[in-house]
């Protein structure tokens, strides 16, 4: 695809993905904000694909080396994220 | 068939699926009932993205990324399971933080590979450096703030704005230089990269640094959303939809977050970020002389009143946090209740150190969340309520709010206590709240002060219901 089709395309998703959040968010009980926080901060460890593609994907050493330390990063970000998240959300009850 | 599963129409629709499935999550995320099941169906759409990722044919080295997701996963566990309840707002800051850093770091990795990038991924490039940059140390700085390796109060620098000023400008140029590369500074691409990385860096600290320990519910709802628009930058420096918009969605719920944060104070965001709040020396300046004494009481005469009433509500603050009072706190709630009292919790938005922190910490205590209400729904019936336990909150009852024009916090949606009958205010001194800021609500006829740790003062409450 040409680069200005792609770009395009790419930011008509980014656009539409803004508004879908604005719209699945918008009345969130004040309860939960802390776990939509953290929900959503696990989400976006979603670079850790990127990472997955540097770290193993065709490179330099020094490429390689930078997206080996990005997955790191962002697997703490995605599976620390999500356990804590669930670890908050077990404890809200209601009686 | 294991052609298919490398082809890119499958990975792409297994990517689409895993978007579908973050949506339904954050979908699920917004209700208490559906909640935990929302973040295990967004959980199982990253472990989709992770796994056709890996089985890519793209990815031909697997011994780095192996050990590194490895690494990875036994610090997020220990982490994630270790740390306490009261520590959580921390713990959030500095994921996100890694976050920020990963996506840097993605850029990075793309920029320099040998492979010749575009000029669209060259300005992607640019920009997941700078938002990642930000996040990464600014999330650091909100983590030392709230974990209290840092001062919680606010540090403005002398000339902070000019600093600010002059390093966006300077990190623009750079990214400018990056993209038309005139060659002017006579440096290569790679040296400009990785000196827009230390300024991003250093932007990161000093947009943080001068935020107050009270604002940091803004901070850390702001610094989550940029988290999540550095993802999506990342996905257009690889193309790459999911990233897009699973970034994208963070970024949306985390600018709703902050809107809600700013709404609670009364306050814009450019006054949160830049207005350097409770630095102010003369904060009650045009309120005169507060007229009134603090009237304290002990904890038996406390118990006398809460023994007689008919409900009672608990406003809790940061203080409750502070002292771990939240599990006497229960306990105080089910005995008035047994004492044939109606209990309820009424919670300010911006009460704590992050948004819904008082949630967690009574939801931790076992309180049941139908029980905890927000200023709105508990202001109109505050005339009815015999009494208000205010535990380590200060500002957020601040009747100043509503009575005082020349209050800095003048308009401030607040929980108005004092209406009640009776307002107990558990304190340890008289000393300001953050924001530096007197509240008359201590002075006022219908108040009294019980001082001391709110955790002990409660404790004896409960052993007085109890006897």
């Amino acid at each position: 695809m040409e680069p200005q089709a792609l770009l395009v395309l790419l930011l008509f998703v980014l656009v539409l993905s803004i508004f879908l959040g604005f719209e699945l968010i918008n009345k969130v009980p004040s309860t939960l904000h802390t776990p939509l926080m953290s929900g959503a901060n696990a989400i976006s460890g979603i670079t850790i694909v990127g990472a997955l593609l540097a770290s193993g994907g065709e490179g330099t050493f020094s490429s390689i080396l930078v997206g080996t330390f990005a997955v790191f990063f962002a697997s703490i970000n995605v599976v620390g994220g999500y356990l804590v998240t669930n670890r908050m959300l077990k404890m809200f009850k209601k009686k | 068939m294991i052609d298919f599963f490398q082809s890119s129409i499958f990975v792409n629709l297994a990517y689409i699926f895993a978007s579908i499935l973050f949506i339904f999550g954050l979908k699920m995320l917004s209700s208490p009932e559906t909640a935990q099941r929302g973040n295990l169906v967004s959980a199982s759409g990253m472990l989709i993205a992770i796994l056709v990722t890996l089985a890519q044919n793209e990815i031909i080295a697997y011994e780095y990324l192996l050990i590194a997701l490895f690494g990875g996963l036994v610090v997020g566990v220990l982490a994630s399971s270790l740390v306490k309840m009261t520590s959580m707002p921390e713990l959030v800051a500095l994921f996100n933080g890694f976050g920020g850093i990963a996506s840097l770091l993605v850029g990075v990795a793309e920029f320099i590979n040998p492979s010749s990038s575009t000029l669209i991924q060259i300005i992607a490039i640019s920009f997941t450096v700078l938002i990642g940059g930000i996040t990464f140390s600014g999330s650091l700085v909100a983590f030392g703030k709230l974990s209290e390796i840092i001062s919680g109060k606010p540090l403005i620098l002398f000339g902070q704005r000019f600093v600010l000023s002059a390093l966006l400008l300077v990190a623009i140029l750079l990214v400018l230089e990056l993209i038309i590369y005139t060659g002017l500074l006579n440096i290569s691409s790679q040296t400009i990269l990785f000196i827009l990385i230390g300024v991003t860096l250093i932007l990161g600290v000093l947009l943080t640094a001068p935020i107050g320990g009270a604002d940091m519910p803004v901070v850390i709802a702001l610094l989550n959303s940029y988290s999540g628009l550095a993802a999506s930058s990342a996905g257009f420096v690889i193309n790459n939809n999911v990233l897009i918009v699973a970034g994208a969605l963070v970024g949306a719920s985390g600018l709703i977050l902050t809107n809600i944060m700013c709404k609670a104070m009364n306050r814009s965001l450019s006054n949160v970020l830049f207005g350097g709040f409770g630095a102010a020396t003369s904060s009650s300046e045009g309120s005169g002389q507060i007229q009134g004494e603090v009237k304290p009481i002990t904890a038996e005469d406390a118990y006398l009143i809460l023994e007689a009433a008919n409900s009672v509500l608990v406003v809790p603050g940061y203080g409750m946090a502070v002292s771990q009072a939240q599990h006497v706190v229960r306990e105080l709630g089910e005995l008035l209740e047994d004492n044939g009292c109606e209990v309820k919790y009424a919670i300010h938005p911006v009460a704590g150190r992050m948004p819904g922190h008082m949630n967690v910490l009574l939801a931790e205590a076992n309180v049941s969340y139908d029980v905890l209400a927000e200023p709105d729904d508990v202001n109109p019936l505050m005339d009815t309520v015999d009494v208000c336990i205010v535990i380590g909150a200060n500002d957020v009852v601040n009747p100043d709010a509503r009575e005082n024009e020349g209050s800095p916090i003048y308009g401030m949606p607040v929980i108005e206590v004092d209406r009640a009958k009776t307002v107990f205010v558990l304190k340890r001194s008289m000393a300001a709240g953050f924001a530096g800021i007197d509240n008359p609500l201590f002075l006022k006829e219908n108040s009294r002060m019980l001082f001391g740790d709110a955790k002990e003062s409660i404790s004896t409450l409960v052993s007085e219901f109890k006897t």
